[in-house]
């Protein structure tokens, strides 16, 4: 088969690979009919996340049919199109039995810390991903689901990372009525998680990105009010004086390891890998936050140290919350608001990359080129 | 929206009341499909954060183990190998050598991370000096993407608007192509010295 597969930072290409075979007796192989490069995958692609393998394929957005299954699957037959969430998890241990799918104890040996994801470097589990024509899907019964026939494929595969964990996000910022919530980085998880504030009612909902092109996507899909800090001497400053002083009640950081902004905190974190990843976006957003309020963290930072204002969380009194995503929690909901035309979202996406050219599209997405927001993977010969 | 009329400029003094009246749940409901479909908290799908007895289709108190096809690396904070774990890539070379080393330290501590960064590093260089063996070598140009520079409009994206990465996107070619250079310049004065000492013997 052909498959994505990573050659040193920010070097990868396609390869023939053997079709993967069932190890277990819960997998399912999965041939995969479209995929997707996340803002994670950039970390990867950047060499940041430590124990990334030359040769590993990456991929933990797709959605494909069921090519093959072990003995003791029951819910899914050969052919049935299926969505597969990007975490890698049994369902019953002490954390999956309480629906902390993201924390599952049984699928990544190479660290405790962090849950299976799909394609996302041992430190996840060393489990190839989706960027290539198939894949191997541990615990069949667990995770994947029958992609229902009113979905749109695209709108399937948005499902299995970005939209739940925009959504996400949103919930880990317990928004009430009302509430000023501001949401820095406006790539696909931070749409998702504006768009999903106002589900939650905020009352105010502010995005902060430099990417003009991004920011206009804020306002036209996401309905925020935006402001480009690149623009800005201090974006703290402005976020205070734009919330009466006070602050916002809840900020969410869908930004991540890669932020910009502080150009110490990118060599140190991104370029010499000295830090966990850089911390601009959570230190704003602890900082503009009101006291007493809540951050949201949903962007993913390495295993490392980062340096972090804690003492400013410390001293205002602040709630964090953060995860990785628990996606399968958040289907049957949003399943609902797909349905009811609350949320569209493939509106968001800009590129459909054939997997021959995904090494372009990796540039491309990486670079912010060509006003890239979302870049789908399609098989080639389509 | 843009939001800057909405700025005050005279802040309002720091009293108990709620701050700047928003807009109400009715305008809002009107601007945006789906306003506070969710405004519930004890009803959204992550609240409780954790809910026993969750439905998952798992059908095994423990599940079946995964055979191992080598001592596969495992965190020394685990009890065991887990039952299920991804078999991509299995360590080999240095850089596997550095990466089973690593895996004697616990998470906490940085050695283990600092090390596994070292390996990666390693195993790129590994990988690239065996390519050039085979029939297919690493090729930078095509793999890192950056023939799409023209098509995807590499300058036209980068400037004309106010964008805070091109302060430092000049270092990648450097971290990426660097090594190559060196490499290269090495290479060239090994072959030179080489053909100096057979042209001395002649
Ligand atoms: N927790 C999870 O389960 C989970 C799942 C998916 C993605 N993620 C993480 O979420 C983050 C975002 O993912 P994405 O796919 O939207 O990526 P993306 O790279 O497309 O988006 C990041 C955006 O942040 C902007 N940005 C950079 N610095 C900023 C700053 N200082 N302030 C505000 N904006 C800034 C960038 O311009 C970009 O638009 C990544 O870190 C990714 O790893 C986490
Ligand atoms: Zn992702
Ligand atoms: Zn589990």
């Amino acid at each position: 088969m052909r498959a994505m597969v990573y050659r040193g930072p920010y070097k990868i290409r396609v390869e023939e690979k053997d079709i993967p075979r069932i190890e277990h007796p819960n997998d399912a192989i999965v041939r995969v009919t479209t995929g997707a490069i996340c803002g994670s995958d950039l970390h990867l692609y950047h060499g940041m996340m430590p124990d990334t393998r030359v040769g590993m394929t990456f991929g933990h957005e797709f959605v494909g049919v069921v090519h093959e299954v072990g003995l003791s699957v029951q819910n899914l037959a050969v052919g049935d199109r299926v969505m597969v969430p990007f975490n890698v998890y049994c369902g019953s241990c002490w954390f999956c039995s309480r629906g902390l799918f993201s924390n599952c104890h049984n699928v990544n040996p190479n660290a405790t810390a962090v849950g299976g994801i799909y394609g996302y470097s041992h430190t996840c589990g060393g489990y190839d991903g989706g960027q290539a024509e198939f894949v191997r899907v541990p615990f069949a019964d667990v995770g994947p689901s029958k992609i229902p026939d009113w979905m749109d494929e695209e709108d399937a595969v948005l499902l299995t990372d970005a939209l739940p964990t925009g959504y996400f996000g949103a919930q880990l910022g317990d928004i009430v009525e009302g509430d000023t919530v501001v949401v820095f980085g406006a790539g696909p998880v931070g749409l998702f998680a504006a768009k999903s504030a106002w589900l939650m009612g905020a009352g105010r909902v502010i995005v902060i990105d430099h990417l003009e092109y991004r920011l206009e996507k804020a306002r036209s899909f996401a309905h925020a009010e935006t402001y480009n800090f690149a623009e800005y001497d201090d974006i703290v400053v402005h976020l205070k004086k734009a919330t009466d002083y006070l602050g916002a009640d809840v900020v969410i950081d869908a930004v991540g390891a890669e932020a910009d902004g502080n150009f110490l905190q990118q060599v140190t974190g991104t370029k010499m890998k000295l830090q966990g990843g850089s911390a601009v976006a959570l230190n704003w957003a602890i900082d503009s936050v009101r006291k007493g309020g809540t951050v949201s963290v949903v962007g993913a930072y390495g295993p490392i140290f980062s340096a972090v204002k804690f003492g400013d969380a410390v001293n205002k009194g602040l709630t964090l919350r953060m995860n990785q995503c628990p996606v399968k929690r958040q289907w049957p909901r949003l399943f609902e608001h797909i349905r009811n035309g609350y949320l569209k979202p493939s509106d968001i996406v800009t590129h459909r990359i054939p997997l021959e050219h995904i090494a372009e599209g990796y540039h491309m997405f990486s670079a912010k080129l060509d006003d890239c927001i979302k870049p789908l993977i399609v098989s080639s010969a389509s | 929206m843009k939001g800057k009329a909405i700025m005050t400029e005279a802040p309002t003094p720091y009293i108990a009341e709620k701050r700047t009246p928003m807009e109400s749940p009715e305008t809002l409901r009107a601007r945006i499909p789906g306003w506070g479909v969710d405004l519930d908290p004890a009803d959204r799908p992550s609240f409780p954060r954790e809910q026993p007895g969750i439905q998952t289709g798992a059908h095994w108190d423990f599940p079946e183990r995964q055979p191992e096809s080598w001592p596969r690396e495992k965190s020394i904070e685990h009890a065991f190998v887990t039952p299920v774990f991804g078999t991509s890539t299995p360590p080999a070379g240095v850089s596997g050598a550095i990466r089973k080393y690593a895996y004697k330290y616990s998470e906490g501590r940085a050695a283990h991370w600092l090390l596994l960064i070292a390996a990666d590093r390693v195993n790129a260089w590994e990988h690239h000096l065996r390519s050039f063996a085979t029939l297919s070598p690493d090729n930078p140009v095509t793999e890192t993407g950056v023939l799409s520079e023209p098509a995807r409009h590499g300058l036209r994206s980068r400037f004309g608007s106010k964008r805070a990465d091109v302060n430092h996107q000049w270092i990648d070619p450097i971290v990426v192509g660097g090594p190559w250079v060196l490499a290269g310049l090495g290479a060239v004065a090994a072959v030179r010295a080489v053909a100096r000492r057979v042209a001395g013997r002649t």
